[in-house]
């Protein structure tokens, strides 16, 4: 049994502890937010948090999961739309919507880190990878979610 | 297009076993569907097939179009929300139930293989043995730039003739004349203002009224909502992780199954030996068409197990030894050798006295579609029951797929489309289904999602064909500056349509290639001759964003510009006097070159380049500026212009216009799937490339209003213009033509 705590929400699960996070998100948890989209950490589709850090679940074991404080999509704004889901609607950022759990999540850890990325910042950051070609909205978005955030605070 | 190819086509197809109802659309208003056709709940009324109100006020709208992110949803329910009157925030989408005034008959005109601007008795005769067959035969599908266009009358109408009955409705809730009233905001109203009744206050009140024919239909001068950037109707979900895609699908009972393809094309699995017992969590192995699925608890342990735990017997397709490199020598010798089986001239061919000629051979590789949704589909086999949930372009054929599969009638399968995690053509394809729904007929009863990993989808698509193009200019050399006379083109490739339709209909081959493949470029030459040599082969083609245009406009704006420069005459200056006669097309190039600024000056090592294309009922012109450091290249920026005719929603116009511009420049700078071993070389993205937010150019994108009363297509013509323009952008930094794409420096 490995215990997991995600969005808050404490979960043992029987699983094999090499049992990538994503699908015992998937799978076990039925939490579909996080995508599936090359199972490498190439593209991001799949991010989550752990412990706060922005995390490709694919290739995380779940055994190193075990314990930590896991969020995801669903979990980011408690209840209500996060700064960074808020600048997205306001951007309209999404085409097909597949990737963007993944944008998403690393923003909001980027924004953790750095809470006025320049846009150097955000190239290093936001390696994801969107098909649908939505990079330019996601650049305005993120810088929108900063000024959101900053302007609350 | 000879006449023995239309009978081809229609006595294929209607031999095919497609014939349903007899229907086709006399009129739009034969598209229009009864009331009770949507799905009715209760609590909702239906006031036309596309229709229906709810108590809660919602208008929901039927969407029997994929949305892959083209904003098909937003666009379609905005056409009824206009001719209602509706609130935006009330407007709702929904399913529809497969029903024959639901499919797209647009698709299927576009496919013809002729120039949009040829006329003439045989292509009209096309135009409507097409457009019969498209009825008879109904093919709901989601493709082509073609919903908004195929919508656009219909989807208006359903609007109007919904409005029109609520008028009714509220005249018998009120007991006021129908002539005193009006609808604004989703509200029937008195003429002074007031108001009688709110959308959802009026369900009760429908009761057995009937549609009157159509009234009439909005004044474009009078549109409040369609020209707006309304906000999608499926953002909230998509940011909450909310919004249900093919891999999302979870059925009580489901299981996950893993599968592996044949390596080689066309290949089988024959037999497999699992080490010991299946271990915990596999529940069945099962061979299906192309390959072989683990079927079990996890999809994580079904794909781990088949790499590990089992080994497989294969068999080899009919081409094992296939590489890239001989495909390339054959395609080249085609060039001179294969025989035409499209010839096509427009002017009349002179015979200067002192001619030079100038060639150039342009190639294009084969290219995966890469959507960032894995190919996948659930499927549950129940008696004779199938049930499909599924990402798909193409539910007609999903559920044609499934019932041939599980030996059942049509009218046993349900489809579901979900959202569909990108498209851009993958998603007409049926292989799934049939891997799927063996894989249901194996476990009766439980559901089971099929998905392919990441290195399943690159190595088992149905790949963009690969394509070589021989164009020749030739230029009269006895007046005191050189003149062209003549430009002739010949290109080999693979037809997808042809592919597609055989495929899907088992339609022989027709040899001819694919229509977009072989549109003419806008310009006014002298002479212009087209020859078109089809191959077959055992890469298997499909359709891919933009299909033919992809490879042909790369051809055609490459060399457009090379004969420029050989003229020594500005790109711009010459494409402006080649497309005298073209207002739309003239506009749509002055507009962008103005944006770009084009001909001021940049630093030493970068470069404009211009290309314009016409493509799915729309022009666009781009213009790329590129910096060139080394062997390095960077798109620094792309100004595009676009007249789309009347725009639904500007916003969602340019979010397509740069998506085209992100893919079409993922394919120009990276794109290439190779061939060794008859076998695909690239698996994922380490080693399928494609361009990420920081190689992401700054774009611009200008709305050109041509004051067309009809909308064209935009989910595609943002894509062809891309890579030539960098093309021509590489050429004016470096003076090194690149004639081959990818296109790389070294």
């Amino acid at each position: 049994m490995i215990a997991l705590v995600v969005n808050g929400t404490r979960h043992d699960v029987d699983v094999p502890a090499d049992k990538p996070l994503l699908w015992v998100l998937r799978e076990d948890l039925n939490i579909v937010g996080p995508k599936f989209g090359c199972g490498v950490a190439a593209c991001g589709a799949c991010t989550v948090h752990v412990d706060g850090q922005a995390v490709r679940s694919c290739s995380l074991p779940v055994g190193e999961a075990a314990g930590k404080a896991v969020t995801t999509i669903e979990g980011l704004g408690n209840g209500r739309l996060h700064a960074v889901q808020r600048a997205w609607i306001e951007e309209q950022v999404p085409q097909c919507g597949y990737c963007q759990p993944g944008f998403i999540m690393a923003t909001a850890a980027l924004l953790r880190d750095k809470p006025r990325p320049t846009d150097a910042d955000i190239d290093e950051a936001l390696t994801n990878i969107c098909r649908c070609g939505t990079y330019s909205a996601v650049r305005r978005a993120v810088h929108r979610a900063a000024a959101i955030i900053g302007g609350a605070s | 297009m000879k006449l023995s190819r239309r009978k081809a086509i229609i006595g294929g197809i209607v031999g095919a076993g497609f014939v349903g109802a007899g229907w086709w659309f006399a009129q739009e208003q034969d598209r229009l569907g009864h009331r009770g056709l949507f799905n009715i709940k209760p609590g909702q009324a239906g006031l036309n097939g596309w229709v229906k109100i709810g108590r809660d006020d919602s208008v929901v709208v039927a969407v029997p179009r994929s949305e892959m992110g083209q904003g098909v949803q937003t666009a379609l329910a905005m056409l009824v929300a206009e001719e209602m009157d509706a609130r935006w925030t009330q407007m709702r989408v929904e399913d529809p139930p497969d029903d024959p005034v639901y499919r797209n008959v647009t698709v299927l005109l576009d496919a013809l293989p002729f120039s949009p601007e040829q006329h003439g008795a045989l292509v009209d005769g096309a135009h409507w043995a097409t457009d019969k067959v498209a009825g008879i035969l109904g093919i709901s599908m989601t493709g082509g730039s073609t919903s908004v266009r195929d919508a656009f009358v219909p989807m208006r109408l359903a609007g109007a003739v919904a409005r029109a009955l609520l008028l009714r409705a509220a005249s018998r809730k009120a007991a006021i004349a129908v002539d005193e009233l009006t609808v604004s905001e989703g509200e029937v109203r008195r003429r002074d203002g007031d108001s009688v009744a709110r959308f959802g206050e009026l369900v009760d009140f429908v009761g057995d009224l009937e549609p009157v024919p159509a009234p009439g239909l909005k004044n474009p001068a009078d549109f409040r909502l369609l020209g707006k950037p309304l906000p999608r109707i499926d953002v909230l979900d998509k940011v909450q992780g909310a919004a249900t895609f093919g891999i999302d699908v979870r059925q009580p009972g489901q299981l996950y199954a893993a599968i592996r393809n044949a390596p080689t094309f066309g290949g089988a699995a024959i037999a497999f030996d699992v080490k010991g017992a299946l271990p915990k969590g596999i529940e069945k192995i099962v061979i299906v068409p192309g390959g072989i699925a683990a079927i079990g608890t996890s999809w994580w342990r079904a794909n781990k197990f088949l790499d590990e735990g089992i080994a497989i017997k294969w068999q080899s397709g009919p081409a094992p030894t296939l590489d890239s490199k001989a495909l390339w020598a054959e395609y080249q010798g085609l060039l001179e050798t294969g025989s035409v089986a499209l010839r096509r001239t427009l002017g009349i061919e002179a015979k200067p006295m002192q001619s030079q000629a100038l060639d150039a051979v342009y190639r294009a590789p084969y290219l995966a579609h890469a959507a960032m949704e894995p190919a996948n589909c659930t499927a549950r086999a129940d008696g004779q029951r199938i049930e499909i949930w599924m990402p798909n372009q193409a539910p007609t054929l999903v559920r044609k797929a499934a019932a041939q599969m599980a030996g059942v009638s049509t009218s046993d399968v349900t489809v579901h489309t979900t959202f569909l995690g990108g498209g851009f053509g993958r998603r007409f394809e049926t292989d799934l289904v049939r891997q799927a729904v063996v894989c249901a007929l194996a476990v009766p009863g439980r559901p089971v999602q099929v998905l392919w990993s990441r290195e399943e989808d690159i190595r088992h698509d149905y790949y963009r064909p690969m394509a070589l193009a021989r164009w020749r200019a030739e230029f009269d050399m006895s007046g005191p500056a050189p003149r062209l006379t003549a430009v002739t083109k010949r290109q080999v490739g693979q037809s997808s349509s042809d592919a597609f339709t055989t495929r899907a209909f088992g339609l022989p081959a027709s040899d001819q290639p694919e229509g977009n493949a072989v549109e003419n470029p806008p310009y006014d030459f002298p002479f212009y001759r087209l020859e078109a040599v089809v191959t077959q082969g055992p890469v298997p083609v499909g359709f891919w964003r933009s299909v033919g245009h992809s490879h042909s406009t790369f051809f055609d704006e490459s060399f457009i510009d090379e004969v420029a420069h050989a003229l020594k005459k500005d790109p711009l200056a010459f494409r402006r006097e080649l497309l005298a006669g073209k207002p739309r097309h003239l506009k749509v190039l002055e507009t962008v070159a103005r944006e770009a600024k084009w001909g001021t000056p940049l630093p030493a090592g970068s470069g404009r380049g211009i290309a314009l294309r016409a493509s799915f009922g729309s022009i666009v012109a781009q213009v790329a500026e590129v910096a060139v450091v080394g062997q390095s290249l960077r798109v620094e920026r792309v100004t595009c212009a676009v007249d789309c005719g009347l725009v639904v929603n500007p916003q969602i116009v340019r979010m397509q216009m740069e998506s085209g511009i992100i893919f079409g420049l993922s394919a120009a700078l990276h794109g290439e799937i190779t061939l060794s071993d008859g076998a695909v070389e690239q698996a994922n993205f380490p080693d399928y490339e494609v361009v990420r937010l920081a190689d992401s150019p700054v774009m611009a994108v200008h709305i050109v209003d041509s004051g067309a009363a009809e909308p064209g297509g935009v989910g595609e013509p943002g894509m062809p213009p891309i890579a030539p323009a960098v093309a021509n952008a590489i050429f004016a930094a470096t003076g090194k033509r690149l004639r081959n794409l990818p296109l790389r420096l070294a």
